[in-house]
């Protein structure tokens, strides 16, 4: 239906440069997030996307036609707001068939698309309902399905779970994952939830000070960051960096030794908590045990090695105490190597 | 004790705005309504009828509610017009709305001698018509024997001096409606002209509701203006209870006067209430 292309979109307010050079291609039937935390500019590039704002420079390409100059009510988009903006003065059948209304759809094709759309998100009981009599997650359904109805070539989404309490968003992702996959719309995702990033997307574009800092698939992001930003924001623990001294191309450890990607000098060893094993004091990485948390699914130990702060999920009941030292092996498959100035990954030779 | 202390507390507070209105507001109402139907302390419907028999009081009647018919649709369009470019203003849009509000800082009767010295016989608007050559010398538009142009004139400082409260009310009320809504009817396709009819409109209702209650209610009781401009040449209710108040020493037709304002004022909030009426299954 619609590829979207970001060509070179920059935008400053006044002195501030909010967005900087943005160049992203979202394939179509593509799912994207933009995960970032508040003030990355994620929201900005989405609302230049849809044109409520006004790129300082570069294009927007949707379905090969250029729409930067195109107003938004003529981009053909269909958005999903955080706050859902469900008009408050039509009814749940209103609301779903506004789109359809503007486009001067006849009143029968309105009958079926509102039905189509209101099925698919299960709110066909409420549609004489005004939105003051809906609970927030029946709202955001509304607000999809609104968005659905219209068959866009391109949906646009803006934090749109971030006002549900946590069991419902956890229900609503899910829901709205199935709903997506029927419908087939090239979907943009604005979100700083980085589960809801990884469970959702096809590619997450993780952002940062303006800039896309990577953008891969959910796995690839998390396992593989291309800079320390990204392995500290997405997933939860953060990312473990320890910074070590390579010799020879290797980082020897206490019982172990590790190929390292250059010859020597300082570089940051990034870890995810579940690949570091727990095991006898004297052996890997010394580690000084601080707190203890029992998560149920595993205990997030937190110390210190040496001077670094480090979090290991260690395996529910594994009994560590606080105040002792246990010595930790990295899984090496599982290591990604940082330059310490740049906080960029080095590619393994 | 503490506990009755604390449930009297909001009554305690109120106790001293209740006493308040009570002496200048309720008191005097009954005094009205008492003065308006009795004569010479027997109960009687003579005020009313000395009221509507008066050569007057169809004149003032019907100019009143002219006046009202004509000014209050201006004012709410000239409002809401101005109040959807104030909001699409960035920099100096206080400045803009300070601007606009100045008449309301102007007494009413102030402004009436204002528009006075634009429209009299040696006024400036003369002056300039003379200026142009459009007219040959003084020309009076305000008298009895032109009519029109009286009203023209009265209607001209009216929507002058108390457009900018209709305005007020109406950019509060506008700022209460989140931006998210319109841009969602723009999203989908809608047209400004749609999104103003479609979703300002209906979401500005109470405020409208407001300003239409409050402005109706204070043209009904327009007097100083058209006093200041017109003088008795263009009778209103208010002018003629003014008139049998101090002029012809009756207090009890003025009273008569006075009751059939109020309850014209009721009548007219009574069917604001109704008609712009928001369910609450609707309120956002």
């Amino acid at each position: 239906m619609a590829e979207i292309t970001i060509d070179g979109i920059a935008k400053s307010f006044g002195a501030t440069r909010a967005l900087e050079q943005i160049d992203l291609t979202v394939a179509d039937g593509e799912f994207v997030a933009l995960l970032g935390p508040s003030g990355c500019g994620k929201t900005t590039l989405l609302r230049i996307i849809a044109g409520l704002e006004s790129a300082t420079s570069g294009r927007i390409v949707i379905g090969g036609r250029d729409l930067t100059e195109v107003p938004t009510r003529r981009r053909g988009l269909a958005m999903v707001f955080q706050n859902y903006a469900v008009f408050p003065h039509m009814n749940v059948y209103e609301n779903v068939a506004f789109g359809l209304r503007m486009q001067g759809a006849d009143e029968a094709r309105i009958k079926a698309r509102v039905g189509k759309a209101t099925e698919l998100l299960h709110i066909t009981p409420y549609l004489d309902r005004y939105p003051a009599k809906l609970s927030g997650g029946q709202r955001q359904r509304v607000a999809v399905a609104r968005a659905l109805a219209v068959e866009p070539p391109v949906l646009l989404m803006d934090e749109p779970l971030s006002n549900l309490d946590a069991l419902l968003r956890l229900e609503m992702r899910a829901e709205l994952k199935a709903v997506l996959r029927e419908a087939r719309t090239t979907t943009i995702y604005v979100t700083h939830d980085q589960t809801e990033a990884m469970g959702l997307a096809d590619r997450i574009a993780v952002m940062h000070g303006g800039r896309i800092e990577q953008i891969d698939r959910p796995t690839a992001v998390y396992e593989r960051p291309a800079t320390t930003f990204v392995g500290g924001f997405v997933g939860s623990p953060p990312m473990n960096f320890l910074p070590v001294t390579i010799a020879n191309s290797r980082l020897e450890l206490p019982g172990a030794s590790l190929p390292a990607p250059q010859a020597s000098g300082a570089l940051l060893m990034g870890i995810r908590a579940e690949d570091l094993t727990p095991v006898a004091d004297g052996e890997g990485l010394p580690f000084d045990i601080a707190v203890v948390e029992p998560l149920g699914a595993h205990d997030l130990v937190t110390g210190r090695s040496g001077q670094t702060l480090l979090r290991v999920a260690a395996p529910a009941g594994s009994g560590h105490k606080p105040g002792t030292r246990i010595g930790l092996k990295p899984d090496p498959k599982r290591l990604v190597w940082m330059d310490p100035a740049s906080g960029r990954a080095i590619q393994a030779q | 004790m503490k506990r009755t202390q604390s449930r009297a507390l909001p009554y305690l507070l109120l106790a001293p705005s209740l006493v308040f209105l009570t002496a200048i507001f309720l008191l005097p109402l009954v005094q009205t309504i008492a003065l308006s139907f009795s004569e010479s302390g027997v109960a009687s419907l003579g005020n009313y009828r000395r009221m509507v028999s008066d050569l007057n009081f169809g004149l003032a009647l019907r100019n009143t509610f002219l006046l009202v018919l004509v000014v209050v649709p201006i004012q709410l369009a000239l409002a809401l017009g101005m109040s959807v470019m104030i909001e699409k203003i960035g920099r100096g849009r206080d400045l803009v709305l300070w601007v606009w509000t100045i008449p309301l800082g102007v007494s009413d009767l102030a402004a009436g001698l204002v528009w006075l010295a634009i429209l009299q016989d040696r006024g400036y608007l003369n002056s300039a018509l003379y200026g142009l050559g459009l007219i040959e010398g003084p020309t009076a538009w305000l008298t009895y024997e032109t009519p029109g142009t009286l009203f023209l004139g009265v209607v001209l400082a009216e929507i002058w001096r108390a457009t900018a409260i209709v305005l007020v009310i109406l950019v509060a009320g506008l700022q209460l409606i989140p931006k998210e809504y319109r841009e969602a009817a723009e999203v989908f396709g809608a047209r400004p002209w749609t999104i103003f009819r479609r979703i300002t409109l209906p979401l500005l209702k109470p405020s409208i509701q407001t300003a239409l209650i409050l402005r109706t209610v204070l043209a009904f009781e327009v007097f100083a203006v058209v006093y200041a401009i017109g003088g008795t040449n263009f009778p209103v209710l208010v002018g003629e209870a003014y008139t049998w108040q101090n002029a012809n020493q009756n207090t009890g037709v003025a009273a008569a006067y006075a009751m059939l304002i109020v309850v014209i004022s009721l009548a007219a909030t009574a069917i604001y209430l109704r008609v712009l009426r928001v369910p609450a299954e609707q309120q956002p």
